[in-house]
């Protein structure tokens, strides 16, 4: 029983969760939402852009939307993330004389994400029927402003789930950005737990860091498989008042 | 029905090739104020093709379009879109808005009213087309023949001087089809010019005042619609109303 014993104590040692615990949910979770809102957000708005210039008439804009994505869809998230954390370090230090990590880390994790997102994005305004833009042109609007007020949000429903799915992954890869090295009080939930498990030689800081990802991710998985279904089916359809009326009358 | 500000709208020798494909050949089409023109022709003549160029949803290779007997070809086209009102086969509805925003948004954003006034103009649209009952619904909530009614009113909302039909009743089940045609009627009379790109040779022969028979991009046939139909000159179209009546 010795090695099962050995193995319990390893993973799942109470103790040692319980003592890693306060920190990261005060200092780790809020940078761990930090970091995945921020360059989430702004993923958003750069995928838009990469979009809109991805279906552009201009073969010039078409060309650059491609290459971005190209480069930062095919390199590792651990590369980009040291490439522009610490490449970029000096000159930001140089500029600001500030070494907090995170810009820097948040700018990595956007450029990334807006690669996924911008194809997302994509994908879902050209699954709009052309008949959409027609009529919208047809009705004396230009070019942009159908694209604003008719196909885009269109386009931009019918990718919410995988929107939602792209964040998921944000949350996880912002751990990365411990290879830029952080203050302790700028660890986010995988570093904490990865020093806890280093100072004590027991894994189990690990298997709270996991549990409060799962905390985080899984309830976005569950609200994916929600926007699908609505989307799919659409809203509860409101009763006509003489359908309501219909149930009370028969109880009278 | 109200009455209309209707215009006289011309398309002179209109040429379109999509590569070698040449698909409009020289079309001349008259449409003078208040009438309705019929457009008919086997599929593929290129009368779809025509309305899209004569609002220049298409820029035409060649010719000329005139509106009250002034070229719009140098016009904003995104302008002379707003006085030509527009009906496709597919309704074309927004899905992501509720009726009587898909009748309010042009008039919101276009004509800039503020957003009381485009939506009591919508309700009154859609009063007309016998769907006020419907404002808040969502187009995928309405049977066909309501969209279309929609699709009508949100054309009307923009007081456009003409309106272009496209095959409005071809994807309707056929209980459908009588409301939206009753509905184009009721226009017809109320001296809204019109072009309507028809497969109802009953709604031609009876409604309209002009029918132009197209085929492989030229018109090969014209006139009042006694004459068209009972009358037919050339073996083309006589043998297209034996195919189709």
């Amino acid at each position: 029983m010795d090695a099962l014993e050995q193995l319990i104590k390893t993973f799942f040692d109470w103790e040692a969760m319980g003592a890693v615990l306060p920190s990261m949910l005060t200092v780790g979770l809020p940078n761990t939402l930090t970091l995945a809102f921020s360059s989430g957000l702004l993923g958003c708005i750069l995928g838009m852009l990469l979009a809109v210039m991805g279906i552009s008439r201009n073969p010039v804009l078409r060309w650059l939307s491609r290459i971005y994505t190209d480069v930062f869809r095919g390199v590792p998230a651990i590369v980009t993330i040291l490439l522009i954390g610490i490449g970029l370090g000096p000159i930001v230090r140089q500029l600001t004389g500030s070494t907090n990590p995170f810009p820097l880390g948040i700018l990595a994790l956007t450029l990334m994400a807006a690669a996924y997102i911008g194809e997302i994005f994509r994908s879902g305004i050209q699954s709009v029927e052309k008949g959409q833009l027609e009529a919208s042109r047809a009705l004396g609007f230009g070019y942009s402003s159908s694209m604003r007020l008719v196909v885009i949000p269109q386009g931009i429903r019918r990718v919410l789930p995988a929107l939602v799915n792209q964040f998921i992954s944000l949350i996880k890869d912002s751990s990365l950005i411990y290879l830029l090295g952080l203050l302790s009080s700028q660890r986010e939930i995988f570093r904490i737990g990865n020093d806890a498990a280093a100072n004590s030689g027991n894994l189990s800081p690990l298997i709270a860091a996991a549990a409060l990802y799962l905390v985080l991710t899984v309830p976005l998985t569950h609200l994916v498989n929600f926007i699908d279904n609505r989307l799919r089916t659409g809203k509860p359809e409101k009763r006509e008042p003489d359908e309501l009326a219909a149930p009370i009358g028969k109880k009278a | 029905m109200t009455e209309f500000t209707s215009g006289t709208l011309t398309g002179k020798n209109l040429h379109l090739s999509f590569g070698h494909n040449h698909v409009l050949r020289g079309i001349d089409l008259h449409v003078e104020k208040g009438t309705t023109a019929s457009v008919i022709g086997p599929s593929g003549s290129g009368k779809s093709t025509l309305l899209r160029v004569m609002n220049r949803l298409i820029e035409p290779d060649q010719g000329d379009i005139l509106l009250d007997g002034r070229s719009v070809l140098k016009d904003n086209p995104d302008e002379l879109r707003q006085r030509i009102g527009m009906v496709f086969q597919q309704f074309n509805l927004f899905p992501h808005k509720t009726v009587v925003d898909n009748v309010s948004l042009a008039l919101r954003k276009l004509r800039k009213l503020p957003k009381d006034q485009a939506h009591a103009e919508a309700l009154e649209q859609l009063d007309l087309v016998g769907l006020k009952h419907k404002a808040d619904a969502r187009p995928a909530n309405l049977s066909g023949g309501q969209q279309q009614r929609v699709a009508i009113a949100r054309a009307l909302a923009m007081k456009p001087e003409v309106m272009f039909f496209d095959e409005a009743t071809s994807a309707l089940d056929p209980e459908l089809v009588k409301g939206v045609l009753g509905l184009m009627a009721d226009l017809a009379k109320g001296g809204m010019t019109m072009v309507v790109v028809t497969h109802e040779m009953g709604f031609s022969r009876n409604v309209s005042d002009t029918v132009t028979f197209m085929d492989a991009g030229v018109v090969v046939e014209s006139g009042p619609p006694e004459q068209v139909f009972s009358a037919p000159e050339t073996d083309r179209l006589k043998g297209f109303l034996s195919d189709v009546l």
